[in-house]
């Protein structure tokens, strides 16, 4: 039946945009079989569609109608056009590296001068290097998506980041994803990132296109392992032009006494979905993950979280948050799995919903899977309008219906993006919502 | 001309009748107080005046300045110097107090197009206007309202009142949910605001907040009209003889 379901038009197109692309792909030998077997993995499951529980609320099979080619390099009138994008996004204070069009540019990352204990290569560099066994990690990644299989079979490029144990970046890590958009095309990428024993770092991930972009696709997978008493602090901003489509994908591994904080916003793209597969693997590990979904027109974005408890003594935090005007199409799902090992698990999500047309659509899909028998679990959903007494108590005191809106908005995402840990990260959430409110106008 | 006159308002709240040909005039530099008993209409006096919505204007008119308010948004007549004190004001989880006002006096200024308050200006503003009326620092930080007692939240909402400086004041049953010590202070916060350019509306179902802020003229209002109207004497007479009598004659 899965290999039925492959063959829909998408699917045939898929088959063929990796025959065509397999010969451009970077890496032989060990890399080439990996992503022979990835592609067949993914041609097993075939592109998701509503009829698999994961992807209910998002049908590829009806939102991702068209497979476009694989970017080309950006050539110097791309990079320049993606540098003016980057501008706008820029970060104080960070060591930025940028992707333009799924293809590493040096001349607008800051690869120089590493700190102790920071290693980084591209991804390319890392599948090209001709190792017969490429580093594990690469691969092992679950192949049980079938939007994560295909990523392993197309990836050309992406950063490989290592951080050696012990050693605390003080700079945070920006990873900037840009689209030059001057024809259609898809760009596959893959980073990795592996924090040694006590090691500490802060990424931000940023996904935005160069003004005037056409549509284009975004096919992203980040792999993250946090080794034993480790901490990440993890943004992620989606705000790709209204014409994209974005799947990405988080996998994070945790060792023992790690801690994990993580938010995600997607205020961009016209079809998105992160989906983040967290294994607490290590005793005593906290996990923060938190999310903000901010859509208007005809936007679908699904946020889509697996925590996946397998050791005792370790917690969870999800708070997500949805603003859907027009008609938008927020989807949260979030699956929190205590398995029977793993005792004095402390977990906890909440999602609320604010819907503010009638035409708006929010799907909250909390789901939790218990087999250990002394823990602390909790979840709740809510949706509902902005409330007119507190609308009316605003605009009494001056502000217009758009101002008083966008305060209470504000306040209502304020209660996710509160719980991101840094304030200047914090401060890049704010901004990002801002911006999506500045816009609605 | 009046700062406001309301003539012959009729007012419908879901197809029933609750203002039935309200007539009031206000003049600059005079607190009137509107007395009656539960029912009469007074909150909803305060609500149309202010352009909450839910109320459906069948007749008559309201002129503040000498322009019609009924076709101004709530904003705008915010903008134009009118100031209701809620009788419950709402919390507001998330805003920060300092936040909301300042983007509320901002959005004011700007309305009228005068220049917006610079930040150090402005909390300087809002610093002075809440040592004066007893507000602490910190409430300042906290969402707006959550977790005040009812004293608080009274005297946010005089903290307001002296921070926009309105032409009119209309204050909803100030006293509700306060005791004897926070009524004062409220009191006190009001009166420091009285002035020859600005009017006040007391709206009460008590006459003892009119002990502490006594008024040029009292209304009496039953069933939705203004029924009797008089000096300060009048509310005296009211906590005498109570409503009843009223209440036949409306």
């Amino acid at each position: 039946m899965n290999l039925a379901l492959a063959k829909t038009e998408t699917g045939r197109a898929l088959s063929d945009a990796f025959a065509v692309a397999r010969d451009r792909l970077p890496g032989a030998g060990g890399v080439a079989d990996a992503r022979r077997q990835a592609f067949d993995a993914y041609q097993r499951a075939g592109l998701p569609h509503r009829r698999i529980e994961d992807w209910k609320y998002t049908d590829l099979r009806v939102l991702m109608r068209d497979v476009l080619p694989l970017a080309a390099a950006p050539d110097a009138a791309a990079l320049t056009r993606a540098g003016a994008a980057l501008k706008l996004h820029a970060i104080a204070g960070v060591r930025r590296l940028v992707l333009v069009d799924g293809v590493f540019a040096p001349g607008l990352s800051q690869m120089a001068d590493p700190e102790k204990g920071l290693g980084i290569r591209t991804l390319r560099e890392v599948l090209e290097a001709g190792d017969s066994a490429p580093p594990a990690p690469l691969f092992a990644a679950d192949t049980s998506d079938a939007m994560v299989a295909l990523n392993s079979a197309m990836m050309t490029d992406g950063l490989v980041i290592e951080v050696a144990d012990g050693a605390v970046l003080a700079k945070p890590l920006h990873i900037v994803h840009i689209a030059s958009g001057a024809v259609p095309a898809a760009m596959f990428t893959r980073s990795l990132l592996r924090l040694g024993k006590a090691a500490g770092a802060t990424l931000v991930e940023s996904y935005i296109a160069a003004e005037g972009a056409k549509t284009y696709q975004v096919h992203d997978s980040l792999v993250v392992s946090i080794g034993d008493d480790a901490r990440l602090d993890h943004v992620r901003l989606i705000e790709d032009s209204r014409e994209a489509f974005n799947i990405s994908s988080a996998l994070v591994s945790l060792g023992a006494h790690a801690h994990f904080n993580t938010f995600g916003m997607t205020s961009g793209a016209n079809v998105s979905r992160y989906q983040a597969v967290i294994a607490v693997a290590g005793e005593g590990s906290r996990v923060e993950t938190n999310g903000v979904n901010l859509l208007n027109g005809r936007q679908h974005a699904d946020t889509t979280l697996f925590l996946d408890h397998a050791v005792p003594n370790c917690s969870s935090r999800e708070i997500f948050r949805a603003v859907v005007d027009d008609r938008g199409h927020s989807v949260f799902q979030g699956r929190i799995i205590v398995r029977p090992k793993a005792q004095k698990t402390d977990a906890k999500m909440m999602t609320r919903a604010l819907l503010l047309s009638d035409q708006a659509e929010a799907d909250n899909k909390p789901e939790l899977e218990i087999f250990a028998d002394d823990v602390t679990c909790g979840h709740g959903a809510t949706t509902g309008a902005l409330d007119e007494s507190l609308l009316f108590y605003l605009r009494a005191r001056g502000l217009s219906e758009k101002e008083a809106q966008a305060l209470l908005i504000q306040a209502f995402v304020g209660e996710a993006i509160e719980q991101i840990a840094s304030d200047g990260l914090r401060e890049l959430a704010i901004s990002a919502a801002e911006r999506w409110l500045a816009a609605r106008g | 001309m009046s700062l406001l006159e309301v003539k012959n308002l009729q007012v419908r709240v879901e197809e029933r009748e609750i203002l039935h040909g309200l007539s009031l005039t206000v003049n600059q530099g005079e607190v009137h107080a509107i007395m009656g008993p539960n029912g009469s209409g007074k909150s909803t006096l305060s609500h149309v005046i202010a352009g909450k919505p839910g109320y459906e204007v069948t007749g008559g008119e309201i002129l503040f300045k000498g322009e019609n308010l009924l076709e101004m948004s709530p904003d705008q007549r915010s903008a134009k110097g009118v100031f209701l004190a809620f009788q419950y004001p709402v919390e507001i989880p998330g805003v920060a107090t300092m936040t909301f006002l300042r983007t509320a006096l901002n959005a004011q200024r700007k309305a009228r197009g005068e220049s917006e308050f610079s930040t150090p200006d402005f909390l300087k503003k809002v610093r002075e206007v809440a040592a004066r009326l007893n507000i602490p620092q910190d409430m300042l930080r906290r969402g707006v309202n959550v977790g005040f007692s009812g004293g608080e939240k009274k005297r946010n909402e005089i903290l307001q009142m002296a921070l926009f400086e309105p032409s009119l004041c209309i204050l909803d049953e100030m006293d509700s949910g306060l005791d004897i010590d926070a009524l004062r202070v409220a009191a006190d916060g009001v009166n420091a605001l009285r002035s020859p350019d600005r009017a006040m509306v007391v709206i009460t179902h008590y006459q003892r907040l009119l002990n502490y802020i006594v008024p040029d003229v009292v209304h009496v209002m039953s069933k939705g009209r203004v029924v009797k109207s008089g000096g300060k004497e009048l509310a005296l007479e009211l906590e005498a003889s109570g409503y009843a009598q009223f209440e036949d004659a409306a």
